[in-house]
């Protein structure tokens, strides 16, 4: 499978990304081989392989309903560029605009 | 040539768990801002998640109260997006395809419009988690993020475009909300956005495929679910009778102005790139796991209705509006508990305590009295103490200051005279004050005795005990016993 530099772009766009031209040009090409080594699966036969996201059978691993300590408010917002009373600041983002 | 309204709605409702859906941090609302986090919620490189085998069960839960299938394995796959509230920049959720059922499908829930009973189709539940909160503030470019929702267990349900009508929709949200506050799925409550809805809306000529439709989103409750759909409808009617389009978009309802408007938030990111989230293994739910949360599940309102009526010999009028919410049907079987007086109390509940409500627009649990001082305010009329027409102050006043019945009655002496002696005086100035009507009474005119103990109450301010008002007046124009 070919990426071109029109998907990279879009892919960039949806990740927030901002690349050069020649980042796009440089990331088609190595996305592209990337891409093209994992096809080599393709070649297998997979029938009668059921499809799995797993490499494990593993299932149903819960934690039962009980609170835990929670991060001091503190050590949350000194990860964060800008806080403010509490909260992490962000540059404006509107829900809705008119 | 009328056009049929057809609305499907999309129902995220905060599961009642005690932690979050994939962490330990506690899901309790109001508290100051991240102070309810942790390297899961936050999305810390390396961070993982485990499930809440309660919001599973939840979901489960309500799967099997909306008569959904089931499915045997379900498992939670990435929606990924960028948007400040979402730390991870993905979302944890249940997408729908093929091999990957969400954790179950193809239900419906009954509703009653205009006497009409009506199923409408459930097309899924699945499981996924909240985001953080956007503060606006006023001043400075700036918003303010708060990530103690996030992670927070959400269950989305799903229905088919089977609702013809805004108002079958709020009919819809009241049997949801009732249900899932019955079975202890959610609290429900719109106010508190741990019941949440969007709606997509489109008009169609009879018999014709679905018309565009658009989402109106930002409907803080029920009620404004009702009004914006009506809006909605009346908007796209119009386009469409001048013979244009209805745009598909998302529109937001301004609940003060009374209008959806169309919003271009997240415009580019509809393309979500859902894949299986590598760090949660399946649900596999076997058929005993399901028998077994079919067994917890509490009893559910039309059910309870059938009980009240049997248990406490009220009439299915009364009962099926004690029961319209979970809550109201615990106050009464609190406050019955308390003093087992089932039909005083159910007519105090029905009448003066549904009426304060209404007026203040006020649900039962933000009510000032307890179950307790109801049944205690019963039990002062049965025994005397205060007559009927008394405890219609004293209730007033209760709702009103939220004190018990007993210190109102001490604090404004209105105590039920029963002193004999005391209301003998009384009668007795009323009989010379009443010539006229006395001589009715003694031609044998019935009604002129309620005349008379009407004025007694009127000189006691309705603290005589009416009974015995009436036993002495009798005594005195040789009415008794002869």
């Amino acid at each position: 499978m070919r990426i071109t530099p029109e998907v990279v772009e879009r892919v960039a766009r949806l990740s927030r990304l901002e690349l050069s031209a020649e980042e796009r040009a440089t990331f088609a090409w190595q996305l592209s081989s990337i891409l093209e080594y994992f096809a080599r699966l393709d070649r297998l036969a997979t029938e009668g392989v059921e499809p799995t996201s797993h490499a494990i059978r593993v299932a149903n691993v819960f934690r039962d309903d009980e609170v835990t300590p929670s991060l001091p408010v503190e050590e949350v917002v000194a990860m964060a560029p800008q806080a403010h009373e509490g909260f992490v600041v962000v540059p404006r983002v509107l829900e809705a605009e008119e | 040539m009328d056009y049929e309204t057809v609305i499907g709605l999309e129902i995220h409702v905060q599961l009642l768990t005690q932690s979050k859906m994939f962490c330990g941090c506690s899901t309790r609302f109001g508290a100051p801002p991240n102070t309810q986090t942790c390297p899961v919620c936050l999305g810390l490189p390396g961070a993982l998640p485990v499930i809440n085998r309660r919001a599973v069960e939840l979901g489960l839960r309500a799967a099997l109260v909306l008569h959904c299938t089931v499915h045997p394995t379900s498992q939670f796959h990435r929606k990924n997006y960028y948007y400040p509230d979402l730390p991870k920049n993905y979302q944890i959720s249940q997408y729908q395809y093929l091999e990957h059922p969400p954790l179950a499908t193809d239900g419906y829930l009954e509703i009653e419009v205009d006497g009409q009973r009506r199923r409408v189709g459930i097309r899924r539940v699945h499981l996924e988690e909240d985001t953080g909160k956007l503060v606006h503030p006023e001043e400075g470019n700036v918003s303010w993020v708060d990530y103690n929702r996030s992670g927070v267990p959400l269950m989305e349900i799903v229905t088919y475009p089977d609702l013809r009508s805004p108002q079958e929709a709020r009919a819809f949200l009241l049997k949801l909300r009732q249900v899932l506050q019955y079975a202890e799925v959610s609290t429900g409550r719109m106010e508190e956005g741990t019941l949440r809805c969007d709606a997509n809306v489109s008009l169609r000529r009879p018999g014709e495929p679905l018309g565009v439709r658009t989402e109106v989103k930002n409907m803080n409750s029920i009620r404004s679910v009702e009004r914006a759909l009506a809006y909605e409808v009346a908007r796209q009617r119009e386009l469409l009778e001048r013979g244009e389009a209805v745009v598909q978009e998302t529109r937001h309802w301004d609940e003060r102005r009374g209008v959806t408007f169309a919003s271009r938030s997240k415009e580019e990111a509809e393309d979500y790139r859902y894949f299986p989230e590598p760090d949660l293994v399946p649900v596999e739910v076997t058929p005993e796991w399901l028998e077994e949360v079919r067994r917890g599940v509490p009893e559910l309102p039309d059910a309870r209705r059938d009980r009240i009526m049997a248990q406490y010999a009220l009439g299915r009028y009364d009962a099926e509006l004690l029961v319209q919410t979970r809550a109201t049907a615990d106050f009464f079987e609190a406050a019955v508990a308390a003093h087992p007086s089932p039909k005083a109390i159910a007519n105090w509940m029905l009448g003066e305590v549904s009426a304060y409500l209404n007026e203040h627009n006020l649900e039962i649990e933000q009510l000032r009295i307890t179950p307790a001082q109801l049944a205690e305010l019963v039990r002062l009329v049965e025994d005397g103490t205060i007559s009927g027409r008394i405890a219609k102050d004293v209730i007033a006043e209760m709702l009103q200051t939220g004190d018990s019945p007993r210190s109102i009655v001490d604090r404004q002496g209105l105590v039920q005279i029963s002193d004999e002696a005391a209301l003998r005086e009384t009668v007795e100035a009323v009989i010379q004050d009443n010539p006229g009507p006395v001589r009715d009474v003694l031609a044998g005119k019935e009604k002129a005795v309620a005349f008379l103990v009407g004025q007694v109450m009127r000189r006691t301010q309705g603290r005589a005990n009416p009974a015995l008002v009436q036993r002495l007046l009798r005594e005195r124009l040789g009415l008794l016993g002869g």
